[in-house]
């Protein structure tokens, strides 16, 4: 997650610009602090020598930093006017930011899924940046820099993903209880992949097939996870926690709480709280046999 | 009327005895809670602000331990959620401010040749309600319901709807009680400043702290109203449902950010400017010579003032507002580097030219120019607008806000501690126990922050009750969290220098520093009256004539006999007859008196009163909350009723 | 060298009025932000006064704002009474400012039970009543002040060169009457403008 391995347009920027300032503050602080070390240990011979006070002042106080903060102020205005500008061909990525989790969906696709975020390299995103509850805020360090979800305000985050490759990405803004578990994944892939990766997605998942996931199935439908979770292409709509249609293909669970292992998913489903305190779903009291097929039936979809 | 530049015969022991018995306040529980000698009320707030930091400071270590290691258990995401609103909260609120305020308290009046402040009562009733708003703030801990929304307290997080228990309510009740405490203390400052230097105390020759604390006065006066509003209309929002913040209703969680950081950034140079004024201060004084550039100094301190209200919108960098509003307020927060810069380098003019004393105040002063430094080196980078959308909200900016609110606030703190304690207490201080608080307090200060700054460029974000291990934050995590021991040890023992100190400390002289500002020509402590005679001066270092060597105060040699009483009051009669000299603001000229009041409860009273009304709110009892109105009104009336202002 | 001569008999204002002067700037201060809040309010919402509010009218509260305004001329009146020593001049203005003022706050409360929008309503209601009503409140203050420096008028409290409740009062009241300008420029005038 180092905001210096930069793999996306506005990373790259961000990282030069670093290092810009980075040698400057060093070159400043090693000169200046061996000022002041040199002042105090000095012999003075005469209490005329050296610089006056106002050359001092002057050129250490005045001159010299308006010449330095200068260069970043062109710098500044620079990076500000060419970072985050519209682009021709953009993908389109809605993102909304929940409690303690992130609503993913491709406008024109019907796909939604929840905190992984699929992206082509070379090609320009815009990632619609929307909540309905508090603020959150969007980071990815090593594609671009971060942007806030402010209810009531619809942001816009744009840049060129260059690498393929998985990036981590956290909530930036406290949001609550649980907002150092409210991590996200950036899948890049090149343009080929991820063409192939969403065509697929616009199908919902097929029908599970072996005999524990069709059982598992049948307890999805019978328990109360239709009232909060969707299923593409099932009678499950719910809209309060994230949308399962791809839960078998995600990487992690509860937005990067624990790693998705059928084990793990028996454990979430059981008792999100024990991973996750504070979270907003209920424990869910299964038999062990219930909560296997469970958890098989929800590895078949994706 | 001639002056005569010589102190004239000292007036005898026996006279300044009863003069000083004038001034005395009664002894025990009722002097306590009825003084209102600024110098009492000054160490108190030092006292209580002290005692607010190791709290915060000890919410800091539990924190630290929970993040010592990844995926750790020692604490809930609740509680750590409340211990870090806490320590922000009493950092910002309840230690850095009020104690810059104690230290004010103490010191302007005796700089600038005062016998006490322009509002003595209104003094007292500053500290009173100090006291209470922490005690207010606290009491959440109490009951099991600390607030837990961030020191900052956005909105909607801390609406009802995501924070439906009274948590928040402390927070933003006690937020705007304080309010009330640090206005009064300013327009106390401001008035006393402008109205009651001592003759020939022109602008041009005032310290340097009392222009920081006269600066930090006007930015509180302009600042403190937006982050009261800013809470106000919270509690508007939770208490009576309106909707100031709610965005269905035409209301914007934005504007509470716009509101609270049009405080906020101010704030933190109204923490930071009297800082740098203990260090002009102390910096000249163990270089032993005159402060250099005072001109640049001054003007750079009031340029501050005026250029810290227009960068707030830089703390909302990565809110999405127009580019273009942006890159004003980056570009307005680059250049509030310069005067910064300006007062670096006269300090190290002052060093160059000078010949420098490492005592403990000078080493912690060095502390913080080392500190500072980085501080704002850090603090032009993250000005970067596009930078800071990589860095802001992660621990690279916790990193730099603590290398300027710790380094460049409490290093300066801690060197005033060892260098005017002694003034007001009598004692001094060990040098051995403070070189070894001192070189603790470093070593752990930049063990503890340093790394901040690479485990914000490598992704870990702010506020975070636990992190995942394999991110590669684990190692560093543990290093900070070592380093807070070090340092919470090396805070510790200046702590125990200063109990030990006021036992078996070496009896202080007047002068200990051979220091040039007028505190350090009475005894430490000083009496009760400070300054039997008023002084008249004449430079910039009173204690200093041209050759460099302390000498003695003039005074108004044949005051006693001049036929205007305010002329009167600067001399010993002024002192016996319990008054102060009102001195017009331009050219310092004596032209009224100032009768300092008796000692009086009606201050305290008045700030419990209030407390009633605020309790009132915050557990909506209608009748608590009018009880304190009542008593409020009764004892506001009881106050300016017998306010002498007006003679019979 | 420096040398006083006695001070002149030009009167320069007393600490309690510098007090208060510093209590103005931050009180002003705080309306200026609840205006800057208001404004911004508005900048920022699609529709304003939201939920098809009217705005406020101008039929009564013109007239009553002129009231007030007006009430800051009995109190130059009682100042400049007392200046020459007439304790009559003075108890005749405090009297008769206290009097308007009391005339606009009546209206004040009468205005917030005319208006069809409650407090809770939306942000528009919020920042109206609160605004609005934080200026009574001072109005309410004043008006206290007012009857505190009668009753120290009728006790004869006040000298020609000496008169520092009424300068206080006086100070205050005229600041109550500024901070109305702006607010019936902003909440009132600009909103039927528009």
């Amino acid at each position: 997650m180092n905001i210096l391995h930069a793999h996306g347009s506005e990373a790259e920027r961000l990282a030069g610009i670093w290092w810009l300032m980075f040698g400057l503050g060093a070159g400043v602080y090693a000169i200046v602090a061996g000022f002041i070390v040199w002042a105090i240990v000095r012999n003075r011979t005469a209490a005329s020598d050296g610089p006056s006070d106002n050359t001092w002042i002057v050129w250490g106080g005045v001159v010299v930093p308006v010449v330095i903060l200068g260069v970043l102020a062109v710098v500044t205005v620079q990076a500000t006017s060419e970072l985050r500008r519209p682009e021709a061909n953009a993908l389109h990525v809605e993102v909304v930011g929940k409690r303690w989790w992130w609503a993913v969906s491709y406008p024109g696709t019907g796909f939604v899924t929840a905190n992984e975020v699929h992206l082509p390299a070379g090609r320009p995103v815009e990632i619609g940046l929307d909540s309905d509850n508090v603020i959150h805020s969007f980071w990815v360090p090593e594609l671009a820099g971060k942007l806030d979800l402010i209810p009531g305000q619809h942001n816009v985050l744009r840049f060129t993903p260059r690498k393929p490759g998985r990036y981590i990405g956290e909530c930036a803004e406290f949001c609550g209880l649980e907002h150092a578990r409210m991590g996200f994944e950036v899948i890049v892939e090149n343009a080929t992949d991820f063409d192939r990766w969403l065509a697929r997605k616009r199908n919902p998942p097929s029908a599970p097939e072996s005999e524990s996931a069709l059982e598992g199935e049948t307890v999805f439908q019978r328990q109360s996870c239709a009232g909060c979770h969707t299923v593409r292409g099932t009678a499950a709509q719910g809209t309060v926690g994230p949308d399962l249609t791809d839960i078998g293909e995600r990487s992690t669970i509860g937005a990067r709480t624990v790693a998705n292992t059928p084990a793990n998913l028996e454990a979430w489903i059981s008792d999100a709280q024990y991973f996750k305190p504070g979270a907003l779903m209920p424990p869910i009291e299964l038999s062990n046999r219930d909560l296997r097929n469970l958890a098989a039936y929800l590895e078949t979809l994706k | 009327m001639a002056i005569i530049d010589q102190a004239p015969d000292a007036p005898d022991a026996a006279t300044l005895e009863r003069i000083e018995h004038r001034w005395l306040d009664a002894p025990g529980i009722p002097g306590f809670f009825t003084t209102v000698d600024h110098k009492r009320i000054g160490v108190r707030y030092i006292y209580t602000s002290f005692v607010f930091f190791f709290l915060a400071g000890l919410a800091a270590l539990v924190m630290r331990d929970q993040l010592a290691s990844s995926n750790n258990n020692v604490l809930a995401p609740e509680t750590y959620n409340a211990l870090f609103t806490l320590h922000g909260t009493t950092m910002i609120f309840l230690f850095n401010t009020p104690v810059l305020a104690g230290f004010g308290n103490y010191l302007v009046p005796l700089q600038i040749g005062s016998r006490d402040m322009a509002f003595p009562r209104l003094n007292a009733f500053s500290y009173w309600v100090f006291l209470f708003a922490g005690l207010l703030l606290y009491s959440s801990v109490v009951v099991g319901h600390p607030p837990d929304g961030g020191w900052f307290a956005y909105v909607p997080l801390t609406d009802k709807a995501y924070s439906p228990a009274i948590n928040i309510d402390f927070w933003g009740l006690a937020i705007i009680f304080v309010g009330i405490s640090t206005t009064a203390g300013a327009i106390n400052f401001i008035v006393t400043i402008f109205k009651m230097r001592a003759p020939g105390m022109t602008f041009n020759r005032m310290p340097v702290f009392v222009w920081s604390m006269l600066v930090f006065s006007f930015m509180v006066i302009f600042a403190v109203p937006a982050v009261t509003i800013a809470a106000a209309l919270l509690e508007f929002d939770r208490l009576f449902g309106t909707a100031f913040y709610t965005p269905g209703a035409g209301g914007s969680a934005l504007l509470y950010q716009h509101l609270f950081w049009f405080w906020g950034h101010p704030e933190v140079y109204i923490l930071f400017v009297p800082a740098t004024g203990m260090v002009s201060m102390m910096v000249a004084v163990f270089s032993r010579r005159v402060l250099a550039g005072y001109v640049w100094i001054v003007t750079s301190l009031v340029s501050v003032g005026f250029i810290s209200f227009g960068v707030w919108v830089h703390h909302m960098f990565a809110t999405g507002l127009p580019a273009l509003a942006l890159a004003f307020f980056a570009g307005v927060s680059l250049l509030i580097t310069i005067p910064s810069g300006v007062q670096f380098f006269a300090w190290i003019a002052t060093m160059w030219k000078g010949t420098v004393e490492l005592t403990v105040p000078m080493l912690f002063t060095v502390g913080f120019l080392l500190i500072f430094l980085l501080g704002g080196i850090t603090g032009v980078m993250v000005s970067i607008l596009p930078f800071d959308w990589a860095v802001t909200d992660s621990y690279f900016v916790v990193a730099h806000l603590h290398y300027v609110l710790n380094g460049a606030v409490v290093f300066p703190i801690f060197g005033a501690l060892y260098y005017w304690l002694p003034k007001m207490t009598g004692r001094m201080l060990s040098e051995r126990l403070g070189k070894v608080s001192f070189w603790v307090m470093f070593v752990g200060f930049n063990l503890t922050f340093f790394p901040m700054h690479i485990l914000g460029i490598i992704g870990m974000p702010r506020r975070v009750w636990t992190y995942s291990n394999g991110l590669g934050w684990d190692t560093l995590n543990l290093i900070v969290s070592l380093g807070s021991v070090l340092f919470g040890l090396g805070t510790g023992i200046t702590l125990l220098n200063w109990a030990i100190s006021l036992r078996r400390g070496r009896p202080a002289p007047a002068n200990p520093w051979d220091a040039d500002s007028l505190e350090w020509a009475v005894a430490s402590p000083p009496p009760e009256y400070n300054f039997a005679q008023i002084p008249v001066v004449s430079s910039r270092h009173p204690l200093w004539d041209d050759d460099g060597a302390p000498a003695a105060v003039p005074v108004l040699a044949d005051a006693a006999e001049g036929r205007d009483p305010s002329v009167r009051s600067l001399a010993l009669e002024g002192a016996a007859d319990k008054t102060t000299t009102i001195t017009s603001g331009r050219d310092t000229r004596p032209f009224e008196v100032l009768e300092i009041p008796e000692q009086t409860v009606v201050p305290f009273v008045l700030a419990l009163g209030l407390a009633a009304f605020f309790a009132g709110l915050l557990i909506e009892a209608t009748v608590v909350g009018v009880l304190g109105v009542a008593i409020a009104v009764a004892a506001l009336l009881r106050w300016v009723w017998r306010t002498d202002m007006d003679r019979a | 060298m420096t040398s006083f001569a006695v001070p002149t008999t030009k009167r320069s204002y007393s600490t309690a009025w510098w007090g208060m002067a510093a209590l103005i700037a931050t009180e002003s201060m705080v309306f200026t932000v609840l205006l800057g809040g208001y404004f911004f309010l508005r900048a920022s919402a699609l529709q304003w006064p939201p939920g098809g509010i009217a705005g406020p009218e101008l039929r009564l509260s013109l007239p009553f704002s002129f009231l007030l305004w007006g009430s800051s001329i009995p109190i130059f009146y009682a100042e400049a009474a007392i200046r020459r020593g007439s304790q009559r001049g003075l108890r005749i203005g405090l009297f008769v400012s206290a009097v308007m003022g009391a005339g606009f706050l009546a209206f004040t409360l009468e205005d917030f039970h005319d208006v069809t929008f409650g407090w809770r309503d939306n942000a528009y209601g919020s920042m109206f009543y609160v605004i609005v009503g934080l200026h009574a409140l001072h109005v309410f203050a004043g008006l206290g002040m007012n009857v505190l420096v009668e009753i120290k008028a009728w006790q004869g409290k006040f000298r020609a060169d000496c008169y520092t409740s009424v300068e206080v009062l006086s100070l205050y009241w005229h600041f109550v009457d500024a901070v109305w300008i702006f607010v019936f420029l902003s909440l009132f005038v600009s909103e039927t403008w528009r």
